[in-house]
């Protein structure tokens, strides 16, 4: 089985840490993974900023360096459902290759839950830790029961959290509540935006959290902003840090 | 007109940081209340998949169900009128009132008469109309458009209704008890229907196979507009047509738990005919409505019953208000019908949106709103209406993205040189990110970087 690692840009370029704990993640499995250095960016910020004609050849690129792999995973559940969801624009409903992508590409924790169904993990995290259900991996790929919805509840990322030892997951007030990051929604309506990270955080605050973590770095990275200007006392964490046994 | 703008909007109701968050914290109750409400009932995602097959059903098949609608309503006395927009629709409405020779009116709350912009009409022909739901009463006095489609004087605190009060009705400024001030304005109200020559109310559902209609209200106003008075004039968009009177219940029972977490309204209304020497009309009003239908991106926001759910759980409405988004329905809805009918008016409404999609997982009748709004951008961007700046910054990130080369480049340089930069110089007054969040810290080295290297220990 051959893995095909797919690491956002931004995060290749500002969050190298937990690219390297996505990687040993993988590999703790025994999982032959690659990383396609021609990879760059699924195009999402300037297709959610209504320019998704331009990245057709962003999305060629990505389908031509990724389909050769049984799967496709990636720290990132809005860039998953970038591929997974407004990719189907460009390629004819039959291409074969695209389809490949299209249902081999999975969100990190996604795969772990759902492929290698892990039951096991050997590290410790004894901290009080506030999960944020970033949206499009929450509702879009749905790794946790929307709040909106009377199905029976489900969190993937909670039930992988739930593997380390000695972590308390708190419970906030409003478990899948936007931050406000939204692509760039952060910058064209950055008043409403910067106000809605603050009212995550200081959800997270209220129910004494420690650490804030994720399956979104780019929610992380806007919280963590926000967080650092502030000076409030919480820590940000990519939840596969936490699941590799990176934070201490 | 000048084009909205819904960030300057939003900026400004941003800015009252203790009424955002009153704002904020009044809407999310509602949806917590409608969370209860809908997880009471086991079959409610089925009810929303029903609701959605009969809308979508029903707008497949409109013309048949109006004419339906219209032959059982004319055995039934009432008169059917049909207005092909706005303007029509007033002259409809006008005449009706004329021939009566009516000089006050009672309003049940309609937004479809918000649309058509029905108040001023009337008023300029002498006509006085009342809106009688309590917080549309409000707002007319203030005269301010209703900022919800279900909760009018959301975005007023009480004591700003005590004002308005005692400067409208002569109460106490300093009172601003809810039952001191909904008393006043019961005592106000009753008189104004007692005077009142016609009722004018708006339809929830239009059932075609009786003929009738029903609206749904908290207050019993349309009960005392409709009956009341001799003359009542029902407005509504081709839109509010539902085929038969058993899939009423479906939409019932949807409704109200949506809009405010009740089982149902305290009063649902069925009219199937004028009063006792009265007379009934129904004014039926597309307004650019069937474009809709032609459009396959869109079409199921015809489906909206407006119940409001998308708006009391979008975390940009709840802090932005209902007035920043300059449109007759504010909110998730709102954005994708008021962006359809003038994307070049309302071409900031698609992106006061992060996406989250919590819209259309609450929406009784599950209308796409979120694929909506992407969809929107992209057509804003077909038809060359968002700004160059961002068309020309997103080509260039594109042109670069096409190269891993040139990407891992200018990546390198900028962990490289920002960190020396000064921070007075990185946080100028182009770096929105930075007015009110760091920037993140800047690794030596890249994830690619560290990869070619083989420096990565993965044991």
């Amino acid at each position: 089985m051959k893995i095909g690692l797919f690491i956002p840009c931004f995060m290749n370029e500002l969050y190298p840490k937990s690219c390297i704990a996505t990687l040993k993640l993988l590999k703790s499995l025994n999982l032959d993974v690659e990383y396609p250095e021609e990879q760059t960016c699924c195009g999402q910020p300037m297709a959610n900023a209504g320019c998704a004609k331009d990245i057709k050849t962003l999305a060629y690129k990505f389908v031509s360096t990724f389909s050769k792999y049984d799967y496709i995973v990636a720290p990132s559940g809005s860039c998953v459902t970038m591929v997974k969801e407004h990719y189907k624009d460009f390629f004819h409903e039959d291409d074969e290759e695209y389809n490949k992508t299209k249902t081999s590409i999975y969100e990190i924790c996604e795969f772990l839950h759902d492929i290698m169904k892990i039951t096991k993990l050997d590290v410790k995290f004894p901290y009080k830790v506030g999960l944020h259900n970033s949206c499009h991996g929450h509702r879009a790929l749905k790794l946790g029961t929307a709040s909106e919805l009377n199905i029976p509840y489900n969190n993937k990322l909670r039930n992988l959290l739930n593997l380390v030892e000695g972590i308390e997951i708190v419970d906030l007030k409003r478990e899948d509540e936007c931050c406000g990051f939204g692509g760039t929604f952060c910058v064209t309506q950055e008043d409403v935006s910067v106000a809605m990270g603050k009212d995550r955080i200081n959800d997270h605050l209220d129910s004494y959290a420690q650490f804030i973590t994720g399956a979104d770095m780019s929610c992380l990275m806007h919280l963590e902003g926000i967080i650092n200007r502030d000076k409030s006392p919480l820590k940000v964490v990519h939840i596969t840090e936490i699941l590799a046994g990176e934070v201490q | 007109m000048s084009i909205h703008n819904h960030p300057k909007k939003a900026k400004e109701f941003v800015s009252n940081d203790e009424r955002m968050h009153w704002h904020d914290k009044a809407l999310w109750f509602v949806r917590e209340k409608r969370d209860k409400a809908s997880k009471s009932i086991p079959e409610w995602e089925k009810l929303r998949e029903y609701a959605q097959q009969i809308k979508t059903h029903t707008m497949a098949n409109l013309d048949k169900y109006l004419l339906e609608f219209e032959e059982n309503a004319t055995k039934r006395g009432i008169k059917v009128h049909f207005a092909k927009d706005a303007k029509e629709h007033n002259e409809i409405v006008y005449n009706i009132l004329k021939e009566h020779q009516v000089k006050k009116v009672v309003k049940s709350k309609s937004m479809l008469t918000e649309e058509c912009h029905l108040n001023p009409f009337l008023e300029k022909k002498g006509i006085e109309v009342v809106d009688t739901d309590l917080g549309e009463r409000i707002v007319q006095f203030r005269k301010e458009p209703p900022s919800h489609i279900v909760l009018p004087a959301i975005h007023l605190k009480k004591e700003d209704v005590a004002k308005t009060f005692h400067k409208e009705l002569g109460t106490d400024e300093n009172n601003s008890d809810p039952t001191y001030l909904t008393r006043a304005a019961r005592e106000h109200l009753r008189g104004k229907f007692l005077e009142a020559d016609a009722g004018i109310t708006g339809v929830n559902f239009a059932i075609a196979n009786t003929g009738g209609v029903v609206v749904c209200t908290n207050e019993g106003n349309a009960d005392m507009g409709s009956s009341l008075p001799k003359l009542h004039i029902a407005c509504m968009g081709i839109e509010k047509i539902i085929p038969r009177l058993q899939d009423l219940s479906i939409f019932t029972r949807l409704l109200a738990r949506s809009a405010t977490g009740q089982p149902i309204t305290t009063y649902t209304s069925h009219y199937h005919g004028a009063i006792e020497n009265g007379e009934m009309h129904i004014v039926i009003v597309d307004n650019n409505r069937a474009n809709f239908l032609s459009s396959n991106k869109y079409k199921k926001a015809l489906n909206c019953i407006r119940c409001g759910a998308c708006m009391n759980t979008c975390p940009v409405y709840r802090r932005s208000g209902g007035h920043s988004y300059d449109y007759v329905i504010p909110g998730p809805i709102g954005s994708s019908l008021a962006t359809f009918r003038d994307p070049k008016l309302h071409k900031t409404l698609s992106f006061a949106c992060s996406l989250c999609g919590s819209c259309s997982n609450v929406c009784p009748v599950k209308i796409d709103l979120d694929s909506q709004l992407y969809n929107h951008r992209q057509d804003l961007y077909e038809k060359n209406i968002i700004s160059t700046k961002k068309r020309v910054v997103m080509k260039l990130s594109v042109w670069v993205l096409n190269s891993p080369i040139l990407f891992s480049i200018l990546g390198k340089i900028t962990r490289k040189i920002v960190p020396l930069i000064p921070k007075k110089i990185i946080y100028n007054r182009f770096n929105i990110w930075g007015k009110q969040r760091d920037i993140p810290n800047m690794p030596t080295k890249s994830f690619k970087e560290l990869y070619k290297e083989g420096s990565i220990d993965v044991k």
